[in-house]
This record gives structure tokens, C-alpha cells and sequence, in this order.
């Protein structure tokens, strides 16, 4: 029969100076700063590509493209061990002596947060896309015809409305790099995962340890989803896309052609 | 046969029927009209069960179709409905369409299902069409197979939701013809419709409803003479100029 | 740069060949076992019965909320040993690979629900009730109407689905298992060309799934005729 020992994550560590229920802290603090930061990133790369995606130029729209396929086909497994084992000597040599010559957790959590950033930033990219096209064509037309140059077009009307449809699948992607951010406890980066093997093998007690990060990543997801919420009620714009009803691209008038 | 008393329907604080009576006799033929939003379709709907209702009763040939205890599927075997949008089942030929109920559901076996699937597809003259999927036919040609295929069910009774509404008007005879044929044949219907021409045809009685409640319920002359609800008169002037 | 030395591949092969087997089949159980009780989860969901429904939604966000890899860790280090406790069945490897598909398919499970649920709620209404109408139970419209439109329509996301999983197989790594991933890494690290050996894992994994998704958007131009 197992023995339920809850106390035990109040109990200090071998090294002294911390309880275990510190160590699941740290774990919390170093998940949350990598996912936040890696969003950070995926935000500005993702827009960056998904505008691309959406331009005149051929080019353009293929070194997006090309982004968007190389980071989606690799599993993020082997993207993190990329990041983490290959660049670095891939890098030119003083480049790369300096890099491995960080301390180990920033190392991890550099590659980590280059890894999430990318990884994501390429499904951001898709959303962006999607946002821009699903507008009617008679907003980017109306723009243009008011002479607006399409990098202004783009950052005073499309951007801004195509956000606000894509709010709903950017939430995803949020709630998906806190998730992702635990496959990082691979590279060596002591995350919340990370933590609760940790544990584990301290305390011997699984249950309450896992548990405990469980309950942590479930309360993440929801508090992420009510900031969320609070956003999409703030930007709401009156009359275009009430709710859930933005199938074909939402109530944006047509302007004649 | 079918006995609607004094039936009542809430959506929620919207009243969709109220004090709803109608009889309909062993081989009448029962046409009901309206504006939009008059409750019509609900009404029907409520016959057979895919509604349901919160006041008063109906019942049909002695099952009560709101009592607890009521064998739905088993009613609904033996009423027949034809739909507004035909519902055809896409992903099934027609053959398919009419063998399968009678096979899942009546207990056929496939051999009996054909034959006399078969004769009904000869009877609407869709015959050539039996190996084709929905799809490929045309709006009249779909509902065509779609009264047969509630035909196939040996139904006591047929009800009829706006069946030409959705078509083409040069496809609407097509279908009030078979519609007008079954009528003849003797077979209890209960018909929602625009089109007076047939109600003129093979109706006995006519019954008009307005924001959730029958308002007329007349025989088929009595109701064209003028003699109705003012309301009704109105309703019968605007759809028959055209 | 480090000189990249790719000489240490073929000689791998193998055992790199053993490897993907393992990938494979996890991923054809997961896929079966997903998909099947994924129906299953979608179908209760739509239920006019609403303790089924809420259990149902329950179960799919509570298993969408919570991380892969905590999924596997708690299989790997929980399970297996309630297993043993209640079926005292020897401690081998052979339970950790069935307890690691289990894991995977009911992770996967909930990723596949909510595409066949949205695909069985873009079946038209009308065709419940034409089923219905004709005396089908509700069981039998679901199975012969519902689900058969249900999953032409999702097929693509479907499959779409398939790949991310055959992508997400490579995390059985986090327990040691030797998948397609991990027996290039272990080989990598024992001929001191780790980095030629993930290089090489990323390449075959780029390849077939990006070959896998071109097939899929092929099929969604032939369907959408």
C-alpha cells in the first residue's frame, strides 16, 4: 500500500537551504520566464513570416514558406536537441567556445528559448497568414486606394483586425508553449517536469510530487485562458465577429472592387 | 388517426405553439399554410416526435406521442416525413437510401428491401437513377427518391415539411404530381405548403395558422370561398397573385 | 565549425532500422487506439445525456491541458507499478512499451475527439432528423448517417493529427525508451557524432512528414470536388 507523505515537500532538501516544495518553485519560475520569452520571440518572428506569407513578392512568400515547412516537419524533440548539442559547433569557432563556455543553465535555457521561439513562431506564422487572408479582399483594397503604401495598409488596418480574429488559435499556441516548455527538461533545463522527476528520485514519493506539478500546470492553463478572455473582451471591435462566428472571415464590409 | 389537442411549445421565453387542436381523419389530406415564423414546421415536427412539446397531447393511431413511456423509434418507423431539404443521406446511393432503413430498421432482409424499393423507384420514375448518389440528381429528383424512400417504410401516414420549397419552380410539379397520385391512392397526409394549386387539387381540409396558433381549419372549399379569418384572406391574397 | 563526419551512419543503420520500428508501431497503435476512442469521447460529447457529455469534455480538456511528457512520466513511473501490484506481473521492459501505447493513446485521444467532434457537428442537422424520422435509434443514425459523413469530411485533420503524432512519438525518449530518435542519439553519443546523428534523425523525420502533409493537402484538393 502506498504511503501518502504530503509534509514531504515541506521537508529540506539534502543540500539544505530549500524545501522541495522550493525546488517545484523554481521549477514554476524557470517555466513560466522560458515560456514567456519564447512567445515573445514566436510573436515577432510569426508576424514577421505570416505578412510575408501574404505579400506580392515570390521570393518573399517562399523564404516564409520554407520557414514555416522545415520548423513543422521535426519533431520538437529533435529541434531542442538541435539547438542545443549541434548549433554550437556549428557555430565559427570563437562563436562557439564562448557559447559553450556559459553556465550550464544558460545554455539550456538559450537554446530553449531559441527552440520554442522558432518552433512556435512558425505556427503563429500560419495564423497570421490565415488572419490576413481570411479578411475580405475589399480591406486591403480600400486601403490601398486611400494611398496607403502596403507596409502602412498592412500596419494600420490589416494587422491590427486580423489579430483580433486570430485571437482564439494565438490563445492555443499560448497554452501550447507553456505545455512544449516541458520537453525542454531534456536539455538539462530544470523546468517543472524537470522538477518532479527530480523529486521523484529524492523523496520516493511520485504521487504527491507529480501531482503537485500537475496541479501547477493545469492552474497555468487556466490562468492563461482568463488573461485571454480579458484581452478578447478589451479589443473587441463593435459589430465585426461577435463571438464565435468568424468562418468566413467575420462581418468586415465589402467595399466595391 | 392523428389527434393534436390543444398542443403548447416554449424555445426557452419564446412561445412557438399555443392551444394547438387538429384531427385528422383515416385518409384525409390535411394542408396546413402560414407566414413564416407561424409555427407550422414545429407543429408537424411535434407529430412525430423530433419536436417535443410541453402542453396538451397528440396521438397518432392510438400511440401517445408525448407520454413517457412511448416507443419513439418504433412510431416514427411506421410515419413517413418528407423534408424541406430532401436529406437524402449523401454518402449512400439511392438504392442505398431506400434498403437501408427497411433493412436496420423494419428487420427486412436485403432481397425484400429491393423488391420493393425497386418498385417505388418505378413508381416516382427513378429507376435508372438507383446506382447513383444523391448528389448527382437534381433538387426534384431528390425529393422524389426521398418520398419513396418514406414510402419504403409501409407508413400509416406521411407528413410533408414544405417539400417544393426549396426547389426550382419548374421542378415543383414533378413532385406535387407523386404528391397528388399518393393522394388519390387513399394515403393520410398532412401536408405544410405555398402551394394552393394543390391544396385546390386533393386537399379536404385546409388549416391556417398564424404566430403559434391554428386560426382556420376549414374544408378545402369552405376555406377559398373568402369565408375565413380575416387574417387568412389576407394571407390567401398575397400568395395567390402570383 | 566542427568538422560534420557522417561516416558513422551507415554502419547504424540497424540498428537505426530497429529503432524506427518501434517508432512505427507506436504510432500505429496510438493512431487506432486514438482514433477509436477518440470516436467514442466525440460521440458521448454530442448526447442529449449531459452527465456523459460533461464526463466526456472533462476527460478531453483535462488530457489537453496537461503536458506529453508529464503524461508519459506519470505512466512510466506510476502505472506500471499498480500494475504490478494488482496483476503481480514481473518487472520488464515489455510492460513499459504497452503502458507507454496506453499513455499515447489516451493523450492522443483527446487531440482526435475534438476533430471528430467538429466533424460530426458539420454533418447538416436535417440528417439526424431524416434518420430519425425514419425510425433509426439514435445509436444507429450516429453509426450509419453521422459518423460514416463525420469522418469523410474530417479526413484530412485527421491525418494531419496522424503526423503531429508520429512526430510526438519521439518524446518516448524522456523514458528511456529507444525509439527512431532516441537509437540515433544513444548511437551518437557512442561514436562521439551526436551531432551528425540528430542532424541525420531530423532529416528523416523532415522528410516523411513533409511528404505526408504534401499527400494530405493533395487529398483535400481531390475531396473538395
Amino acid at each position: 500500500m502506498y504511503h501518502w507523505r504530503w509534509g514531504v515537500l515541506l521537508e529540506e532538501v539534502p543540500s539544505g537551504g530549500a524545501t522541495y516544495l522550493d525546488w517545484i518553485l523554481s521549477g514554476l519560475a524557470t517555466t513560466v520566464a522560458a515560456s514567456l520569452a519564447a512567445w515573445t520571440l514566436a510573436l515577432l518572428v510569426g508576424t514577421l513570416m505570416g505578412v510575408l506569407r501574404t505579400v506580392p513578392s515570390r521570393t518573399l512568400r517562399a523564404v516564409a514558406t520554407a520557414y514555416v515547412e522545415l520548423f513543422r516537419n521535426v519533431p520538437l524533440l529533435v529541434q531542442f536537441f538541435v539547438w542545443y548539442f549541434v548549433v554550437p559547433d556549428l557555430l565559427p569557432a570563437a562563436l562557439g567556445a564562448r557559447v559553450k563556455a556559459l553556465p550550464p543553465f544558460t545554455q539550456s535555457f538559450l537554446a530553449t528559448w531559441l527552440c520554442l521561439g522558432f518552433f512556435t513562431g512558425a505556427r503563429v506564422c500560419e495564423q497570421v497568414r490565415a488572419g490576413i487572408e481570411s479578411l475580405a479582399r475589399g480591406q486591403r483594397a480600400a486601403a490601398l486606394a486611400l494611398g496607403f503604401t502596403l507596409p502602412q495598409a498592412y500596419r494600420t488596418v490589416l494587422l491590427p483586425l486580423s489579430f483580433r480574429i486570430i485571437l482564439p488559435p494565438l490563445t492555443s499556441e499560448l497554452l501550447n508553449i507553456f505545455k512544449n516548455s516541458a520537453v525542454a527538461s531534456t536539455i538539462n533545463l530544470l523546468e517543472l517536469a524537470a522538477q518532479a522527476r527530480q523529486l521523484t528520485d529524492y523523496t520516493a514519493q511520485p504521487y504527491e510530487s507529480f501531482l503537485t506539478v500537475t496541479a501547477l500546470y493545469v492552474g497555468i492553463n487556466l490562468a492563461l485562458v482568463a488573461l485571454m478572455h480579458l484581452l478578447e473582451g478589451r479589443v473587441r471591435v463593435p459589430g465585426f465577429l461577435h463571438g464565435h462566428e468568424e468562418r468566413d472571415g467575420g462581418g468586415a464590409p465589402e467595399v466595391a472592387p | 388517426m392523428i389527434s393534436i389537442r390543444n398542443v403548447g411549445k416554449w424555445y426557452g421565453a419564446f412561445r412557438a405553439l399555443r392551444g394547438c387542436s387538429v384531427e385528422v381523419a383515416r385518409g384525409e389530406v390535411v394542408v396546413v399554410c402560414g407566414p413564416s415564423g407561424s409555427g407550422k414546421s414545429t407543429l408537424i415536427k411535434c407529430v412525430n416526435g423530433l419536436e417535443p412539446f410541453q402542453e396538451g397531447e397528440i396521438v397518432v393511431n392510438g400511440v401517445s406521442v408525448g407520454a413517457r413511456g412511448t416507443d419513439l423509434p418504433r412510431l416514427r418507423a411506421h410515419v413517413g416525413m418528407v423534408f424541406q431539404h430532401f436529406e437524402l443521406f449523401p454518402h449512400l446511393t439511392v438504392r442505398q437510401n431506400l434498403t437501408v432503413p427497411q433493412v436496420k430498421v423494419l428487420g427486412r432482409s436485403p432481397e425484400e428491401a429491393w423488391e420493393k424499393g425497386r418498385a417505388l423507384l418505378e413508381r416516382v420514375g427513378l429507376l435508372a437513377h438507383a446506382g447513383k448518389h444523391p448528389g448527382r440528381l437534381s433538387g426534384g429528383q431528390q425529393q422524389r427518391v426521398a418520398i419513396a424512400r418514406a414510402l419504403a417504410m409501409d407508413p400509416i401516414c406521411m407528413l410533408f415539411d414544405e417539400p417544393t420549397s426549396a426547389l426550382d419552380p419548374e421542378m415543383i410539379n414533378e413532385v406535387l404530381d407523386v404528391m397528388v397520385g399518393l393522394a388519390r391512392d387513399g394515403m393520410t397526409m398532412v401536408v405544410v405548403t405555398h402551394e394552393m394549386g394543390f391544396a385546390r387539387r386533393v386537399a379536404h381540409r385546409v388549416v391556417f395558422m398564424d404566430e403559434g396558433q391554428v386560426v382556420d381549419d376549414a374544408a378545402t372549399d369552405r376555406f377559398f370561398a373568402a369565408s375565413g379569418s380575416e387574417r387568412a384572406r389576407q394571407f390567401l391574397s398575397k400568395i395567390l397573385t402570383h | 565549425m566542427t568538422e560534420l563526419d557522417w561516416s558513422a551512419i551507415p554502419a547504424a543503420l540497424p540498428l537505426l532500422g530497429r529503432g524506427a520500428r518501434v517508432t512505427l508501431e507506436i504510432t500505429g497503435a496510438a493512431l487506432a487506439g486514438g482514433i477509436a476512442l477518440g470516436t467514442v469521447l466525440a460521440v458521448l460529447r454530442v448526447s442529449p445525456a449531459r452527465p456523459l457529455s460533461w464526463l466526456s469534455a472533462a476527460y478531453v480538456n483535462t488530457f489537453r491541458t496537461i503536458p506529453l511528457v508529464m503524461v508519459l512520466l506519470w505512466f512510466f513511473l506510476v502505472v506500471p507499478d499498480v500494475l504490478v501490484r494488482v496483476f503481480a506481473l514481473p518487472r520488464s521492459a515489455d510492460v513499459r512499451f504497452t503502458t507507454t501505447v496506453v499513455a499515447f493513446v489516451l493523450f492522443e485521444a483527446a487531440y482526435f475527439a475534438e476533430i471528430i467532434r467538429a466533424g460530426i457537428q458539420s454533418v447538416s442537422r436535417g440528417q439526424l432528423s431524416a434518420a430519425l424520422a425514419l425510425g433509426m435509434r439514435r445509436e444507429q443514425a450516429m453509426r450509419l448517417i453521422i459518423l460514416p459523413q463525420a469522418f469523410r469530411n474530417m479526413t484530412p485533420l485527421l491525418l494531419t493529427q496522424a503526423i503531429v503524432l508520429f512526430q510526438d512519438t519521439s518524446l518516448v525518449f524522456v523514458i528511456g525508451l529507444l525509439d527512431f530518435f532516441g537509437t540515433a542519439d544513444a548511437v551518437g553519443r557512442r561514436d562521439g557524432r551526436q551531432a551528425e546523428l540528430i542532424l541525420f534523425a531530423g532529416a528523416i523525420y523532415f522528410t516523411v512528414s513533409f511528404a505526408a502533409s504534401h499527400l494530405v493537402k493533395q487529398l483535400e484538393r481531390r475531396l473538395a470536388t
